[in-house]
């Protein structure tokens, strides 16, 4: 090229103006396809239901796991109602509505934790 | 006992459940349905169902026969088996259904991607189907003979023909009928009864057990022989049951006709409900029955305890009456849970068969039936009476070892390995497996030994979760490929439109 040519036009543009324009991807694509953020959505609600589970495995050790060592420490046998003593009417009778009440509060707290993925996956 | 009104009672039943499965049969009519009864029942159906499969004659009968002569620490036995759908359902009940599979091998195949996996767990499987399933047949011979005087063998024989029918005619959809009404009719024949037994009891000036000379030893837990063995006795027991529950091929299998991973945790809730009301009455008879028949106690028919007590309370027509309504009963708990394994048990004998393929997916679940329940009433007639509810502890104690390790780590923990998976469940199975067989071989004594043998959970559970996690973190190399999908399947809310990679 001759020093004294000006040098021929070019034309410039923004590639913002032909680009297609991006769209956001939904956290469900980010799941499927197994991307790092997909990753932390599952890691996280897996989590949060293991804590959960791991709860009520908690809850059972305290309230029934303990008994045997209670009733050996304690003197529970020596207290009567009616026929047999109280550690009859723990282990054949309160304990059952206890293990309803725990899990009955396991199943609205499990489901309180899927609203909550769910919500936050189909999050518009 | 006037054994006419009893031969009726179970004679009713006996119809009456050959008739629910009948009806059932009109609305059977895919594979599906034989399978999973279409996965369409409701949570209440559901749950009388489970309720109705999992009272065994072990429950019905067996746990007054245990009060009755153990006492205080037999509690745990009904405890255990109520507890342990709590903990099903805080691991396992919504994930396993969300799984898509039918039969635990189903769920092996699935989480670990193995064929190997999915063959041990199917002897495992078929192993503690049997060991449920045989004192199921012994105590149907035991209550037949008792009331009516027949044979052993009549009653087992019976049981075992009843349930390979129902199975065979109707399949999923008609065991869930029949099981649902199982429940409702267990627990009026043992409620009905006890209302009567208690008003005599109280006539009688509410004589308490002491009264009738049981001793301190009886009415205090932890203080048979030694306060070491006890308390390790009461805690293995503790382990096998909250933990072997989940492990258990009939109530598996229920998990599979909820319609979601919700469903089935609702189900589950309300299966603790029917459970712990229906554990309340069983130690009432234990009690009521050290009163008025100690002499029980020991005798190698403990077990009938239940039946015996209307006839020695209230006799005359009344106790023939309700002696028959608790006969109906006990009949009841044979049937439905004989069934629930049955049915299990010929899905697994179906899918691991070569018949399938030859005979049709159905035709392989009849004669999957008809297998499965041929070999353990083979092995009720040949084998001596053990108690119910130890024999059945055993399953629960082999359950434990295996299918829990299976299920709590293959749903929380990605990093479980085909390799791990068999080597835990062959390390908990032959390591409670043959502490079972050394029992029986040895018979008992009271030291140590015999205690770790007979009671086996609290060292096999915590040695097959061992085994399982150290072999799979050695074999990361070998994880499956598809544990993220795999993992989305299981948690994942249905309702979410995500890739489950189950279409």
């Amino acid at each position: 090229m001759a020093p004294d040519e000006a040098p021929a036009r070019v034309r410039i543009t923004s590639p913002h103006t032909t680009a297609r324009p991006r769209r956001r991807r939904t956290v469900e694509q980010e799941i499927d396809e197994e991307t790092a953020i997909g990753e932390v959505y599952m890691r996280s609600l897996v989590r949060s239901q293991l804590r959960l589970g791991l709860a009520v495995a908690a809850a059972l050790v305290i309230l029934v796991g303990s008994l045997p060592l209670l009733f050996l420490l304690t003197d529970l046998d020596a207290v009567r109602i009616g026929p047999v003593p109280l550690t009859w009417w723990l282990l054949g009778v309160v304990v059952y509505p206890v293990l309803f009440g725990v899990g009955w509060v396991f199943v609205r707290a499990s489901e309180r934790n899927e609203r909550a993925f769910s919500d936050l996956v189909q999050r518009p | 006992m006037n054994s006419s009104y009893a031969a009726v009672a179970v004679i009713a039943v006996a119809l009456l459940t050959l008739g629910i499965g009948l009806f059932g049969l009109r609305f059977s009519r895919t594979t599906s349905d034989f399978y999973v009864a279409s996965r369409s029942v409701s949570p209440l159906w559901n749950s009388s169902a489970i309720g109705g499969e999992y009272l065994s004659a072990a429950s019905y009968l067996g746990i007054a026969g245990l009060v009755l002569t153990f006492g205080a620490d037999m509690l745990w036995f009904p405890v255990g088996w109520t507890a342990g759908y709590l903990v099903l359902l805080a691991f396992v009940a919504a994930p396993l259904r969300r799984s898509g599979a039918y039969t635990l091998p189903d769920f092996t195949q699935i989480r670990v991607q193995s064929s190997v996996a999915r063959a041990v767990a199917s002897v495992l499987v078929v192993v503690i189907g049997w060991l449920y399933l045989m004192p199921q047949f012994q105590g149907a011979g035991l209550v037949l003979h008792t009331v009516t005087g027949a044979p052993t063998w009549v009653g087992s024989v019976m049981v075992a023909a009843i349930v390979v029918v129902n199975v065979v005619s109707g399949g999923m959809r008609s065991i869930t009928f029949v099981q649902a009404f199982q429940y409702w009719l267990k627990l009026t024949a043992l409620l009905v009864p006890l209302v009567f037994l208690v008003h005599a009891w109280t006539q009688d000036g509410r004589p308490t057990p002491t009264d009738a000379g049981a001793s301190g030893a009886w009415l205090s837990p932890l203080s048979g022989d030694g306060t070491g063995i006890a308390l390790y006795a009461t805690y293995s027991l503790i382990v096998a049951t909250f933990l072997g529950t989940m492990g258990l091929p009939h109530v598996v299998v229920r998990f599979y006709t909820n319609p979601d991973g919700r469903a089935a945790r609702r189900t589950t809730l309300i299966v603790l409900a029917l459970l712990g009301a229906f554990y309340l009455l069983p130690t009432a008879y234990g009690v009521i029955g050290r009163v008025y028949a100690g002499d029980l106690a020991g005798t190698g028919s403990a077990d009938i305890v239940v039946l015996e007590l209307p006839l020695r309370v209230i006799g005359g027509t009344l106790g023939d009456v309700l002696g028959a309504l608790l006969t109906a009963g006990a009949f009841a708990a044979f049937l439905s849970t004989s069934s629930g394994l049955t049915m299990s048990l010929a899905g697994v004998l179906a899918q691991g068969s070569l018949g399938r393929r030859a005979l049709g997916p159905v035709a392989a679940v009849r004669a999957g039936a008809v297998v499965g329940t041929v070999f353990p009433l083979g092995l009720a007639l040949a084998s001596d009476q053990i108690a119910v509810a130890s024999s059945v502890g055993f399953a629960f104690a082999v359950a434990a070892s295996t299918f829990c390790p299976l299920l709590i780590l293959g749903i929380w923990w990605r990093r479980l390995t085909a390799a791990g998976a068999v080597a835990g469940m062959l390390a908990g199975g032959v390591g409670a497996g043959g502490a079972v067989v050394a029992t029986i071989v040895r018979g008992t004594d009271d030291g140590w030994l015999d205690l770790l043998l007979s009671r086996p959970a609290a060292w096999s559970v915590p040695l097959a979760f061992t085994v399982m996690v150290l072999v799979s973190l050695a074999t990361q190399h070998r994880r499956p490929s598809n544990v993220a999908r795999t993992m989305v399947r299981l948690h994942t809310p249905e309702r979410l439109r995500l890739d489950r990679a189950d279409r």
